[in-house]
């Protein structure tokens, strides 16, 4: 599904990304783990597309699309989907509208129909059974004034009723209390399906107690390092980055 | 509608089709080939009198015309303003316009007028109310207006053009023309007050609720002509009425004056609704042409417990000058002023209002959202004042600005006066810019560009735009959209 080829990427005339390479297929969840400044929330964004994120080599291939050509909502559209690490305040914009805007916008774009007001309710009401939202939280102003523990559930269940293929959590875990992020796992596990890849960003492996990945990677210095399964996580856990991969960055942070 | 002629019509707030109109890139851009009468450029008392002559009006009128007139000879241009204009020339200005035929029924009327209203996307029974046929001789089918106009008779409401009105109901302009507004209030309200053409007047008497929206569309067609409509509502003692207007101008590369009055008058218990969109020919994206906007809007809570608000949505006008204000001279008394003013490429806007509360316990509350984009500037400009009667008067305003580009401009300039002590004013003012985190996280979702920016302006406006009756609410918002196509990326 997802094809990651020796990609190379700057931010302000910095390369961060050098020669990171990755393969995610069908149904798997891949969680990338590393250092503070390692290039994990940079992989996110030049994923989704972000300005000023330049990509100098290599290549991403999404179903055999070229994923980096696409601009950032046609990306969406194609069924890839970032949850923030900081999701964005958008004052006296309705939380309820912006979404359906959003899947709206990409279903026209994929030749769907669009939904009307009573069919999106109805699927916003299936989703939010899973998710622990509160109708009140969608009647107000996308994330304007949400706790941090509302933001992120809030990225989840968007997540949910966008239904994307590639589904990038960056540092959804962070900032959570242990309530809060089971509540998130939950929702993430819920949309584990044979057809869903998920790409968790996460600088500690709490997170994956609970939602449990099929493969795991170290990121360090811009490149994938080491790869393993969830006991590679454990492993980090216990020794932190230091012992991980032949060259790591000089005070990264466990 | 051609030259300066103003026209009011009736409807059941089915006035989208022609906002909607006004919202296609500049839509309204467009000029009508009829035959018109013009006075000659320049203005004199000799033009005043025949003005007032031309429009059949009494000698009253005729003096207060050149009360007006020599009033205005002695005021210099206000220039406190934060605008630069370039200087007018009132002599090369023509007075009046006004279309050749006067036709007595829709077949009568100059075709190429009909064209223009069918460009602006008006409906054909409101085409012939505007082309000035009396609409109870049109078409049977579409008579809606006829309709209209019988229930506004039933309820007693009068509503008809200002000329119409100093024929008909002299004793109620007389006694309310000037009194909210004075002839010398200012350069541009004396200015109107010698020359206005038209306008509308609304009375709606005791104890009345107006069955329905009343609105008015203004359109200047003719070239080198000014526009000065004078428009008065009066609301008698516990009276409700709600009012639209709205305004479009074709594209031309000169500028044209637009110099409108209006006067509200609310008296005890009475509610006065005054909503605005205006989309007047900006300019073009070089600041060539587009029209100059100087208004004088006031509104009298004259009576205890009486409300006026006033709304408005202004996107248009290469200069807007515009200070909807309320006296509360009422006890109790509420004024109200929600604003949304857009200025894109080199437009220029200088408003706000002015809550001056006389009575006691008098509240006003003032949001004020304005919007730039390209090399536009867009001030605000407030004024609240707590005399010294204004016992537990209370203010709340709220000021924002949004920019989008780097290179427009928003100025807040707040003045208050308190005479008082017990009387309260709360300001709080904010400005902000569209993100590149909000555009790329509507984008990241599926939203394009330029739909994720109407997104973020109309979540902006929101407060504002739900003031708005519903209809003009959704239009408002596709106004904006068209204006600010282009301001980004």
């Amino acid at each position: 599904m997802l094809k990651i080829e020796n990609l190379h990427a700057r931010v302000e005339g910095r390369e961060i990304l050098k020669g990171l390479s990755l393969s995610v297929d069908a149904g798997e969840v891949h969680a990338i783990m590393g250092p503070n400044g390692a290039g994990k929330s940079t992989l996110g964004n030049v994923l989704a597309g972000r300005d000023g994120y330049e990509v100098t080599a290599g290549s991403v291939t999404y179903n055999d699309i070229d994923l980096l050509s696409l601009a950032p909502e046609a990306r969406a559209a194609a069924g890839v989907f970032l949850a923030f690490q900081y999701p964005v305040e958008i004052p006296g914009v309705n939380n309820t509208y912006f979404l359906r805007a959003a899947l709206n916008a990409q279903r026209k774009v994929r030749g769907e129909s669009e939904l009307d007001s009573m069919q999106f309710l109805k699927l916003v009401r299936e989703k939010l059974k899973v998710m622990h939202i509160s109708d009140e939280l969608l009647h107000r102003a996308v994330n304007a004034g949400f706790s941090g523990g509302e933001k992120k559930r809030n990225e989840i269940f968007q997540m949910a009723v966008l239904q994307p293929q590639l589904a990038i959590l960056d540092e959804t875990d962070s900032g959570l209390d242990i309530d809060a992020l089971k509540q998130v796992a939950e929702g993430v596990n819920a949309l584990r399906s044979p057809a869903r890849s998920f790409l968790m960003i996460t600088h500690y492996q709490r997170l994956l107690d609970y939602v449990v990945p099929d493969f795991v990677h170290v990121l360090a210095d811009g490149r994938i390092v080491e790869s393993g399964d969830k006991s590679l996580a454990l492993k980090l856990e216990e020794h932190g980055y230091a012992g991980i991969g032949e060259s790591h960055p000089a005070g990264a942070a466990a | 509608m051609s030259g300066t002629s103003t026209e009011t019509k009736v409807t059941r707030r089915d006035n989208a089709e022609v906002v909607e109109a006004l919202g296609r890139g500049y839509a309204a851009g467009f000029v009508t080939d009829i035959e018109t009468d013009y006075l000659p450029p320049g203005l004199s008392e000799d033009i005043v009198r025949q003005l007032s002559a031309l429009k059949g009006e009494p000698p009253w009128m005729t003096e207060w015309r050149l009360g007006a007139y020599r009033h205005w000879l002695t005021m210099p241009t206000p220039d406190w303003a934060r605008l630069r204009i370039d200087p007018i020339d009132y002599q090369a200005i023509s007075y009046y316009a006004a279309p050749k035929a006067k036709p007595k029924s829709l077949a009568e009327v100059d075709p190429a007028l009909l064209e223009t209203y069918e460009k602006l996307g008006i409906p054909l029974h409101e085409r012939a109310a505007l082309a000035g046929v009396a609409v109870d001789a049109v078409f049977d089918s579409v008579s809606v207006g006829t309709t209209f106009r019988k229930q506004l008779a039933e309820a007693g409401v009068l509503f008809c053009s200002m000329s119409e009105a100093i024929r008909e109901y002299p004793e109620l302009v007389r006694k309310y023309l000037g009194s909210v507004v004075p002839t010398g209030d200012n350069f541009f309200a004396a200015l109107n007050s010698a020359v206005f053409s038209d306008g509308s007047f609304v009375f709606i008497p005791k104890g009345v609720r107006c069955p329905m929206e009343l609105s008015t569309y203004f359109r200047i067609n003719a070239q080198n002509t000014g526009q000065f409509e004078r428009t008065l509502i009066v609301a008698e003692e516990g009276s409700h009425v709600s009012y639209l207007e709205g305004c479009t101008a074709p594209r031309r590369d000169e500028n044209q004056l637009h110099a409108a009055v209006v006067e509200l008058v609310a008296l005890e218990k009475a509610q006065i609704k005054y909503s605005t969109v205006q989309n007047w020919y900006p300019g073009d994206e070089n600041g060539v042409g587009g029209i100059y906007n100087f208004v004088t809007k006031r509104g009298d809570c004259r009576g205890d417990d009486s409300k006026i608000s006033w709304t408005q949505v202004e996107t248009g006008s290469a200069i807007t000058w515009k200070y909807p204000s309320v006296v509360l001279r009422g006890d109790r008394s509420v004024g109200e002023f929600h604003s949304v003013a857009l200025t894109h490429h080199h437009q220029q806007a200088d408003t706000g209002t002015k809550m001056i509360h006389l009575g006691r316990h008098t509240k006003s509350k003032i949001v004020s959202k304005g919007i730039s984009a390209g090399r536009s500037s867009n001030s605000y400009r407030g004024l609240v004042k707590m005399e010294k009667g204004a016992e537990g008067a209370r203010n709340y305003t709220q000021c924002d600005s949004l920019l989008i580009g780097k290179r427009c401009g928003a100025h807040t300039f707040p003045y208050m006066e308190v005479k008082n002590p017990t009387a309260i004013v709360e300001h709080e003012a904010t400005t902000s810019k569209i993100s590149d985190d909000q555009m790329f996280y509507c984008r990241s979702r599926g939203i394009r560009e330029e739909d994720a920016v109407s997104m973020i302006v109309d979540g902006f406006c929101k407060q504002v735009f739900k003031e708005l009756p519903m209809e003009f609410a959704v239009e408002a918002k596709k106004l904006l959209e068209v204006s600010l196509e282009g301001a980004v990326g």
